[in-house]
């Protein structure tokens, strides 16, 4: 009786996640969703504990507890900057423990660290299908685990952000990917025979994999990143639903990996790379760019602060486009406070954002949001993008290349097809940007030097804090 | 083909079918919220985990099946924390500050 019970409880429990999911459609039915979710753990989690096959509770008892410590440690205290940090890391995570559970059911089927486990388990065999989910599901985990290390290494700045390429990366990494396959194909040609190290190659290549195929991407490139390594993770526990049986792993590995590949098809189309370029790692930032030499010599205006705050002060409608330069000032209260300034002035101040912009998806939502700026007044590119004509100011405060017009018209530029705001058809634009270096993507924007634009240049916090007392003296 | 697979494969299509349908329905808005949402949801791991950590197999086990249970107790606790404490900051503005616009 015991064991139908446990399959209806994780019955319950998909459905609770499904329902949690259902909720994000909107922020008001957001909190509920999130209620669901955890009330869909607990089930699945206390349902598992009284399963036969669990026999002490030291390990679980003391894992449960450490790993909530750290969880809650996190979650309290990480500024809403991190969050591009924080993902990566929790999908390490999420690699490792389906990376574990994997080499550990391994080791329970075939004795990886010595037979005593076979025979205590008494386990009569092991199937090609159990062996094959197993292969996958440490390939895909080992590589979620080091592919998301460098990531959050990237987006910490402990490795340099900009693109890391050898020669031949690409032949290594795709060589390597079938080589893997091939392995994977042998362990399931003999389930019960094949020899240890073919699985444990496929462990360390996994590991190799992910190191080797994130390290070449470039910082703006994150947002994909982020959201494959997420379908990665989604995908590596499946494949631990299929060598465990057990239905609720495949849902919710399903759920998460279903997430991810929808979140990476709506970053790459919003950087126009076509699904299988970024695959392949073949992350456009990486090849041919000669940044054109002569550009630093053409002519822009450099407007002061109280020339900009002037613009600000007679404009009617404003719409802000933010990047991630305003992420690393930290300038979103900075923003708030000045578009209250304008507000107070009665101005209509409504906000820009493109779906990349920033380091993953969504990213730019969540800094304003916690800066007290009503999600009301946030955009989609669609949403937005007709109105530019329409508006007397726009301020771009550390984007780049979702204002870049040339992604319109110049076939020659890397970003070219990619959808742009037109930003450039409003009355006026004010640019705040930390210096006119076109940064290691190098790619030049031809907004800079249009005569309706002004470029304030210096750190985005402090130019817009004293904007915002301009305003407000004005 | 055992049938185990088979209905493994079934109920995979159609969760992953259902996962795209309701997931497309986010709004970019909360993007965010989601990876850390469905990041919590993954950390369903726990349950092979917890049967490595608790499982009577030799030590070596249920180590290696502890650290997976703290790896996925962090994304589950830490995931759905996060995720709380987003969405409370969403907030809507005063009404009528801004011309209502569908979509």
């Amino acid at each position: 009786m015991r064991d139908p019970l446990i399959s209806l409880a994780y019955l319950v429990a998909s459905i609770l996640f499904i329902l949690a999911l259902r909720g994000l459609t909107s922020p008001e039915q957001g909190r509920r969703g999130v209620l669901l979710g955890e009330i869909g753990m607990l089930i699945a989690v206390l349902a598992t504990l009284v399963k036969r096959e669990i026999v002490s509770y030291e390990w679980i008892a003391a894992g449960l507890l450490l790993g909530s410590l750290i969880g809650t440690a996190i979650s309290l205290r990480i500024p809403m900057t991190k969050m591009p940090e924080r993902i990566a890391f929790s999908h390490a995570f999420g690699g490792l423990a389906t990376a574990l559970v994997g080499v550990v059911e391994y080791h329970k089927l075939r004795g990886l660290f010595g037979e005593d486990a076979i025979r205590v388990t008494a386990e009569h065999g092991i199937s090609r299908l159990t062996m094959g989910a197993l292969g996958f599901e440490v390939f895909l985990g080992s590589l979620t685990f080091t592919g998301s290390i460098i990531a959050f290494g990237k987006l910490q700045g402990v490795i340099t952000g900009a693109p890391v390429t050898w020669k031949g990366q690409n032949a290594i990494n795709i060589g390597a990917f079938f080589g893997t396959l091939g392995l994977i194909g042998c362990l399931i040609a003999m389930p019960e025979s094949a020899p240890h190290w073919m699985f444990l190659v496929v462990c360390a290549t996994g590991l190799s994999l992910g190191f080797l195929a994130v390290l070449p991407i470039g910082g703006a490139d994150m947002p994909v990143v982020i959201s494959l390594l997420n379908s990665y993770a989604g995908l590596a526990a499946c494949a631990t639903g299929f060598a465990l049986k057990s239905n609720i792993l495949i849902i919710a590995g399903a759920l998460d990996g279903s997430s991810g590949l929808l979140l990476s098809i709506i970053m790459s189309r919003a950087m126009n790379r076509s699904f299988a370029n970024v695959v392949f790692g073949a992350f456009g930032g990486v090849e041919g760019k000669a940044p054109s030499a002569g550009a630093a010599a053409r002519s822009y205006n450099e407007a002061t602060v109280e020339d900009a705050a002037s613009v600000l002060r007679a404009s009617r409608s404003v719409i802000v486009v933010p990047g991630y330069g305003m992420a690393v000032s930290q300038a979103q209260h900075a923003v708030r406070d000045l578009a209250g300034a304008l507000e107070k002035n009665g101005t209509q101040v409504r906000y820009a954002i493109h779906p990349v912009a920033g380091r993953m998806p969504g990213h730019m939502n969540v800094l304003l949001a916690e800066a007290n700026v009503p999600y009301d007044t946030l955009y989609d590119l669609d949403a937005i993008n007709d109105d530019f004509s329409h508006t007397d100011t726009v301020l771009v405060v550390g984007a780049n290349d979702v204002v870049n017009p040339g992604a319109k018209t110049d076939t020659a530029s890397p970003i070219y097809g990619m959808p742009v705001f037109n930003v450039e058809l409003a009355r006026s634009v004010i640019v705040l940007k930390r210096s006119m270096n076109t940064g290691f993507s190098g790619v030049d924007n031809e907004l800079f030097y249009l005569p309706n634009t002004m470029m304030v240049l210096g750190d985005a916090k402090k130019t817009i804090q004293s904007l915002s007392n301009e305003v407000k003296a004005g | 083909m055992s049938e185990n697979f088979i209905f493994g494969l079934y109920i995979f299509a159609l969760a992953t079918f259902v996962g795209y349908q309701v997931i497309s329905r986010v709004p970019p808005l909360l993007h965010t919220p989601l990876m850390s949402g469905t990041n919590a949801i993954s950390g369903i791991s726990l349950v092979g985990s917890l049967v490595a950590a608790g499982a009577k197999h030799d030590l070596i086990s249920n180590i290696l099946g502890f650290v997976a249970v703290t790896a996925a107790t962090t994304n589950v606790v830490g995931g759905f924390m996060i995720t709380d404490r987003m969405l409370r900051m969403f907030k809507k503005g005063p009404v009528g500050s801004v011309k209502a616009k569908a979509g």
